[in-house]
């Protein structure tokens, strides 16, 4: 294998995570920093004739290529897994920038009790009353302590919406539920469509607390700290899947790289596909000495580096920790181990179809415009007489309606799905359609996990990652609360008709839910239960950073991007200000 | 090598639209035109575009409330992603083995690509497209639960409503049937009006609102 010359840091990934920690180490610090991305190179530019819902939202375009890598699932571990053999249930991006390229946008922070979650559970409802086989933990820091980094990437997005909660004051309009803030969001929020104003309007008659949902996508031009300057959001209704001709959509091609490429210090390759970090072996603190990978031209080549950050996707930075032999991988028979512990993921699927008189002229909106309560999330409403913990938002997004998606709902009056009367009805119910949809947290348990599938590989002969994962009994409930709430709120906004998902049973690969996977490496206070700290520095390696949602010890029903850019800013910070006078554990 | 094959399709049969040439050029037929348009096929036998026009045509049928698969070409946008990467597989994980009894909620798990499934299924159909209407329901609800059935009426919903560069949509008929005006750059304007009034400004495809020639994935070698 080709030895490359020595660079000072190494950054696995070109999403939000990796290129935020190339921005900041290389504009702060005079390092040699390269980014490896596997996928191809992107910008803007780019996305001027991508408005084709068939080649990018049916056919996705940008995500990863599944001839070269997937990952296998089974429900328990007592099931043979099978890969997932096409996109499904979350969809990875591949290329510069990410998944973070064809995101919606929706920028809400995590309840500041979401990282303190198995003390605030055991202390609020005893032991007997949690899930047998949870796995809940504690992050290892608090919302106060990242407050000032979720307000430096609300910044760096450029975030519009409306506060709930400024210091401690609670503020109408916004989300109340919410915790503090110390200041307003950048900008105001996105305007609200017809669908969304309904549900505004019926939710304030029940009695709820609505707020425009928060947005990386921006209602006015905007210049954020980095000197980086972007436009307000025509609502052309291409967010979801696409990558914005615009760039009003905060994407880290047009957000980052245009103050990674102000600095030589910094180089991007890209079709760079890393197979391991490699260990050496000479020392006995454990330190990584630099990563292998397959470079554009199909040779494998090392580069060595003082610095390894891995920033990849959730699942990938848990595959190459699994197959570099980096920490004890997780068994739950046993319970020992870290690796690959706490896979979560998220609700998303249930909700209703509210079917209404007046037209809604859904094919205008923006990924992240819409109207949210957060009434029924996390822990803050009474569960004491309901069979579940936790919770979720409720929402009526206006993501702009796109014709392959969306048509063909009917109300249940119409039974037929193909045929004269489905279309007929098809046609005239396909603007007066609108979904309310809840977004629920995925508790950790167990028995939902990650390791080597035993069987299947991809194109370089790796084994597959293999996830082990399903609902229980707290998520089923939930959804089914989710769905009667969602039901009044659809009869409070006047549908005529109301068609409701089917009820949660086993984790389904085939229904999208999110992209919002989590777990694998997760952070915490001791390196018992946890892989990383809470500056996401490996307990065993200090030289090696493994950076994402990967360090969720738990899903939050909100989306987590926010979240991965705070605890990536208060990383990266560590590094700046402590690791490189001292390049020993943080924590 | 096969022979290539041509649909060939009467003036009357496609009710007087556009209708792209093989070389992407529009060519507009009207019904009173004693005329005829032949359409080189990329992956279809003449029969067997003839079976699947006819199927799609059931599924999505052209009647009193509008035009359907028989005047968007369905046809021709299914022969076309047929041909294709997707036609193919070719960013399917395809390698074995090949679990086909996993639970359905882990996905289709089977070897059979979309062009396979397809072939396989139409070669059950032939003379589809000779039998009556309703004798064609019969047949296509005896086989409503198959793999076929399932990815048939997927690609006839793409073929109706998809942007006219991929071969289907033809004339925007699929958009004007449901009042979408395509990839429209801006209703910054527009956003938070017309509440409770359908707003349905002309449609435009991709070609037509960027200026540009645009290729579809389909098209790509």
């Amino acid at each position: 294998m080709k030895t490359l010359p020595h660079v000072d840091v190494v950054i696995v990934g070109g999403g939000w995570s990796g290129l935020l920690m190339a921005q900041e180490l290389g504009s702060r610090t005079a390092l040699q920093v390269v980014v490896l991305e596997r996928g191809a190179p992107r910008q803007t530019e780019d996305y001027a004739g991508g408005m084709d819902e068939l080649d990018y939202a049916v056919r996705m375009r940008m995500m990863q290529d599944l001839s070269q890598e997937t990952v296998t699932l089974r429900h328990s571990p007592k099931d043979r897994a099978v890969p997932l053999r096409q996109h499904g249930s979350f969809l990875p991006g591949s290329g510069m920038g990410g998944a973070g390229e064809h995101w919606n946008g929706v920028v809400p922070r995590f309840q500041p009790d979401l990282f303190e979650l198995r003390s605030h559970m055991l202390e609020k409802y005893g032991a007997d009353r949690l899930p047998q086989d949870h796995a809940m933990r504690d992050w290892g820091i608090t919302y106060t302590e990242l407050e000032p980094y979720y307000t430096r990437a609300d910044l760096l997005l450029g975030s519009s919406g409306k506060a709930g909660n400024i210091r401690g004051n609670q503020i109408d309009g916004g989300n109340v539920f919410e915790g503090p803030r110390s200041a307003e969001y950048p900008n105001p929020p996105l305007k609200i469509p017809y669908f969304s104003a309904l549900f505004n309007d019926a939710a304030k008659s029940l009695g709820y607390h609505p707020y425009p949902s928060p947005a990386a996508t921006l209602s006015r031009a905007y210049v954020n700290p980095d000197g980086v300057a972007r436009g307000a959001c025509s609502f052309c209704g291409f967010c979801e899947r696409f990558g914005c001709m615009i760039g009003a959509k905060a994407q880290p091609t047009n957000t980052l790289l245009p103050v990674i490429q102000k600095h030589k210090n910094i180089s991007i390759r890209t079709g760079a596909w890393v197979r391991r970090v490699v260990l050496d072996s000479s020392r006995k603190d454990g330190r990584a000495r630099g990563v292998s990978y397959i470079d554009f031209a199909g040779e494998e080549v090392f580069q060595p580096a003082d610095l390894i950050l891995l920033c990849s996707w959730t699942l990938n930075n848990t595959k190459l920790l699994l197959l570099s032999r980096v920490g004890q991988p997780y068994d739950p028979a046993t319970g020992k181990g870290t690796l690959g512990s706490n896979l979560t993921h998220q609700i998303l699927w249930p909700g209703v179809t509210a079917f209404f008189e007046k037209p809604l002229n859904r094919f205008m909106g923006s990924g992240a415009a819409g109207v949210v309560i957060s009434d029924l999330d996390a822990d803050v409403f009474d569960h004491s007489n309901l069979p579940f913990l936790r919770g979720g938002t409720l929402s009526a997004m206006s993501f702009g309606h796109r014709p392959i998606a969306n048509f063909g709902a009917v109300p249940p009056s119409i039974k037929a799905y193909w045929g004269s009367e489905w279309k007929k009805a098809a046609i005239s119910y396909y603007d007066r359609t609108g979904r309310i949809g809840f977004a629920g947290e995925h508790l950790p348990y167990q028995t939902n996990y990650m390791d080597l599938d035993a069987t299947y590989k991809d194109r370089c002969g790796d084994p597959l990652l293999r996830l082990t994962l399903d609902w229980k009994d707290n998520e089923r409930r939930m959804a089914e609360f989710a769905v009667a709430k969602a039901t009044e709120l659809a009869h409070a906004m006047g549908a005529t008709e109301v068609l409701l998902s089917p009820p949660l049973r086993t984790y389904d690969v085939t229904q999208y839910q999110s992209t919002h996977v989590q777990g694998g490496a997760i952070m915490g206070s001791s390196p018992e239960y946890s892989v990383v700290n809470n500056y996401l520095q490996h307990w065993q390696m200090p030289n090696l950073f493994v950076v994402g949602a990967s360090s969720f010890p738990q899903n939050a029903s909100a989306n987590p991007t926010l979240t991965v850019l705070a605890v990536t800013y208060r990383a990266a910070d560590a590094i700046v200000n402590r690791y490189l006078k001292n390049p020993a554990a943080l924590a | 090598m096969q022979r290539r094959q041509f649909l060939v399709l009467s003036a009357a049969s496609i009710g007087g639209v556009l209708v792209y040439s093989l070389d992407r050029r529009a060519i507009r037929l009207s019904a009173q035109e004693n005329r005829s348009v032949r359409i080189l096929l990329r992956f279809f036998s003449q029969a067997e575009a003839l079976i699947v026009a006819a199927a799609a045509s059931r599924i999505f049928p052209s009647d009193d409330s509008g035009p359907g698969a028989r005047e968007a070409g369905v046809v021709i946008y299914i022969d076309r992603q047929l041909a294709g990467p997707w036609g193919r597989d070719m960013r399917r994980y395809r390698q074995g083995p090949f679990d086909d009894d996993a639970p359905p909620e882990l996905g289709y798990q089977s070897q059979a690509t979309p062009q396979e499934v397809y072939r396989r299924a139409l070669k059950d159909l032939k003379g589809f497209n000779q039998l009556t209407p309703a004798e064609q329901d019969l047949k296509l609800t005896q086989i409503e639960d198959s793999l076929f059935f399932t990815l048939l009426h997927r690609n006839t919903i793409e073929g109706m409503f998809s942007d006219p560069l991929h071969g289907g949509n033809v004339d925007m008929v699929g958009w004007q049937l449901i009042g979408f005006p395509g990839p429209r750059m801006s209703n910054y304007d527009d956003i938070d009006k017309h509440y409770g009034d359908a707003f349905r400004p002309k449609p435009m495809s991709l070609r037509q609102s960027t200026g540009s020639e645009i290729h579809p994935i389909e098209d790509e070698k």
